[in-house]
């Protein structure tokens, strides 16, 4: 029992729990710290890596250069950006979960040898490269694509519906990409779901649809929640799929940084858009979770 | 049926009032595994009625059904006359009190007695007019803001009830209601909730397994096992004159002697058996020579180190176990047969002089009305 009350710093217990957070500082935390760093300095014929710190006269200098950060403010073509970015995240998000939510509720509820038969269809496109799924797509929607020579052939429409590098072709991509990070927390957090809850609301003379919206899904919120930051998160910052499938019209800021790191060469100006997406990420989920685990303590 | 005694104590108690719940040739069928099978009953109109049955007899089923969570595979259920058999839960002015309660855990207390008035869409001050009744009638008045998480065991299980209660239902189910409780806090419950029971005035049905709850809370018992209803009756009755083998040994402790009737006359009859001869003062619908099994209540025996002064109803064993229980004692006795017998002796005095110790050689006793002639 001893062993287990007063764990030596380089017990069994601490190795485990560090290894990951060791891993975590060096290849996430330290990364960030120097695109941080990169975004305060400005880019020189050495490369972005100068040093902010001087040493002159007997002063030491710290020269933190705010202007990408004030540039990044006042150029629309950020703001732009940043706001599609969130609103493509923020679509993909509600719509995986109006997807999501009904598929999961009926997986849960499904028989056992059903359920793995069903799990397994979720998880089939992880089979194949996320990439080649993606151009998939273009040859599913493009105006000479699988669709429109379908319904061209079968005469329902004469010219070719434009799909590809809109709004619409891009909605496609995001929710067919992320729909299972939506299904699988909810999927655990509903086939947990007590079933005598559920028929204690009908005993007390609610119907099906009212237990729903009462019982059921306040109860799986924490699977919302889960299902959703898995979902949103790296949509925001998705560069692939509206790549590939956007238009000029769904510039996201995924691509806004590709540019700037690999067309203009700017790389403290694309530092700047990174820290500010991350933090613009964090500290929102890192409230949400905190209210979350909170809540997670009362159930 | 048993004895002349049972027939005409299998239903009786309130048999003279009013039918409220009538559940006729009731069949519940899993695939081919009938679980209850051609249950009949008829519950009275402010009674409370508990089906009594160790785990997987059919009674938790049976109580589903009543809920409407099941739906039988045949038969009909008669609530003041309408069959309401093809009703939805969420229809039938039925609400069950469900075993470990299944408060909303997202809801306070007062939420949770209100949710049943909200569907019924009940005018908003009506509403906290009685979710307030309901609380101060299970002693909660203070804590409808809590969570049910909040809550001690006991406390729950008050917020269970009221909500049940909450919509004055026709018919309330309770499923195994204290089982989740500790010992000294399921005696104390027990009484509670006959009392508020009683005070709504709601007729009841329950499910339990504890013989010493269906007893103490019930007023009519029916003992079930595999599907079936072996006896309905008021505690006493089915305590002291159960009407067959597996009730007998089921309620309470019993001791069990089989045999061949050798004497049968209309005011007794002598039942012999290998431990001794059994004389019962009463007559049984039976011949002689007919195989039956005598039940005695450890309780209705007698110990002592004299023989006693009577031909029959006696045996001699020596002391093989004993159980000091504070307010009675157990002796178990082994007799030359080879049977053990219980015999509980109650610790009237403090300083007793009679007892007996292990390996002691005791008579014991009994009268010739404590015996029970079963034949099935």
């Amino acid at each position: 029992m001893k062993k287990f009350s007063k764990p030596g710093w380089l017990s069994g217990r601490t190795a485990v729990i560090g290894i990951p957070y060791f891993w975590l500082a060096i290849c996430s935390l330290l990364p960030f710290l120097l695109v941080l760093k990169i975004s305060f300095g400005e880019m020189d014929a050495s490369g972005p890596f100068g040093t902010l710190l001087n040493y002159a006269d007997g002063v030491v200098n710290l020269k933190i250069k705010l202007t990408n950060y004030i540039y990044l403010a006042m150029d629309d073509l950020y703001i732009i950006a940043y706001l599609n970015s969130i609103k493509y995240a923020a679509l993909t998000t509600v719509m995986s979960l109006i997807i999501g939510y009904p598929f999961a509720y009926f997986m849960a509820r499904a028989s056992q040898s059903r359920r793995s038969i069903l799990m397994m269809l979720v998880m089939l496109p992880f089979w194949t490269s996320f990439l080649l799924r993606i151009y998939a797509w273009k040859g599913m929607l493009s105006n000479n694509g699988v669709i429109n020579n379908f319904l061209m052939s079968t005469g329902l429409i004469d010219a070719p519906i434009h799909m590809m590098n809109t709004e619409f072709s891009l909605m496609i991509g995001m929710v067919y990409s992320y729909l299972p990070f939506m299904i699988l927390p909810l999927f655990t957090n509903l086939s947990k779901l007590d079933v005598r809850f559920i028929e204690a609301a009908a005993d007390l003379g609610s119907t099906p649809w009212s237990t729903f919206w009462r019982v059921t899904v306040p109860l799986s919120k924490s699977g919302i929640i889960a299902g959703s930051m898995l979902v949103f998160i790296p949509c925001v910052g998705e560069f692939v799929i509206p790549d590939l499938l956007g238009g000029p019209s769904t510039i996201m800021i995924g691509h806004v940084m590709w540019d700037e790191f690999f067309s203009n060469v700017d790389w403290p100006m694309a530092s700047t858009v990174t820290v500010v997406v991350i933090l613009g990420v964090l500290i929102p989920m890192g409230i949400l979770n905190k209210y979350q685990s909170e809540d997670e303590q009362k159930l | 049926m048993g004895t002349v005694e049972s027939i005409k104590s299998a239903d009786t108690g309130a048999s003279q009032d009013k039918p409220f719940l009538r559940i006729n040739n009731l069949i519940k069928e899993f695939g081919d595994n009938r679980v209850v099978k051609n249950v009949s009953v008829t519950i009275n109109k402010g009674e409370i009625f508990a089906l009594l049955g160790s785990s997987g007899c059919g009674k938790s089923t049976l109580l589903r059904m009543l809920a409407g969570f099941e739906t039988p595979t045949s038969g009909e259920i008669l609530l003041d006359g309408k069959n309401i058999i093809a009703d939805a839960p969420y229809h039938r002015p039925i609400n069950m009190m469900f075993q470990s309660y299944a408060l909303f855990p997202h809801l306070t207390v007062w939420d949770n007695i209100a949710f049943g008035l909200r569907r019924e869409g009940m005018a908003k001050e009506e509403i906290a007019d009685r979710v307030e009744k309901m609380l101060a009638l299970v002693q909660l008045d203070t804590f409808g803001k809590r969570k049910p998480h909040q809550l001690s065991g006991g406390q729950q299980q008050r917020v269970a009830l009221a909500r049940s209660l909450a919509k004055r239902p026709q018919l309330l189910l309770l499923d195994e209601p204290l089982a989740a409780l500790d010992k000294k806090l399921r005696e104390r419950t027990q009484l509670e909730l006959v009392n508020i029971i009683e005070q709504v005035g709601v007729t009841c049905v329950m499910v339990t397994h504890d013989q010493e709850e269906a007893m103490a809370m019930a007023s009519r018992i029916a003992v079930m096992s595999d599907g079936v209803i072996l006896q309905i009756g008021e505690p006493h009755n089915v305590y002291e004159t159960p009407n067959c083998r597996f009730v007998a040994d089921f309620i309470g402790s019993v001791n069990m002697f089989t045999g061949t009737v050798v004497e049968d006359e209309p005011d007794h009859v002598v039942i012999k058996t290998p431990e001794c001869s059994h004389y019962v003062g009463h007559g049984i619908t039976g011949t002689p020579g007919m195989a039956v099994s005598v039940a005695i209540r450890p309780e209705k025996i007698a110990v002592s180190a004299e023989k006693p002064e009577q031909e029959h109803n006696y045996v001699f064993g020596e002391v093989i176990e004993l159980a000091y229980l504070g307010s009675y004692t157990v002796y178990h006795l082994k007799l030359a047969s080879g049977a053990v017998i219980k015999a509980t002796v109650s610790n009237t005095a403090r300083h007793g002089a009679f007892h007996p110790k292990w390996g002691d050689k005791l008579y014991a006793c009994w009268e010739d009305d404590a015996m029970v002639v079963l034949t099935r």
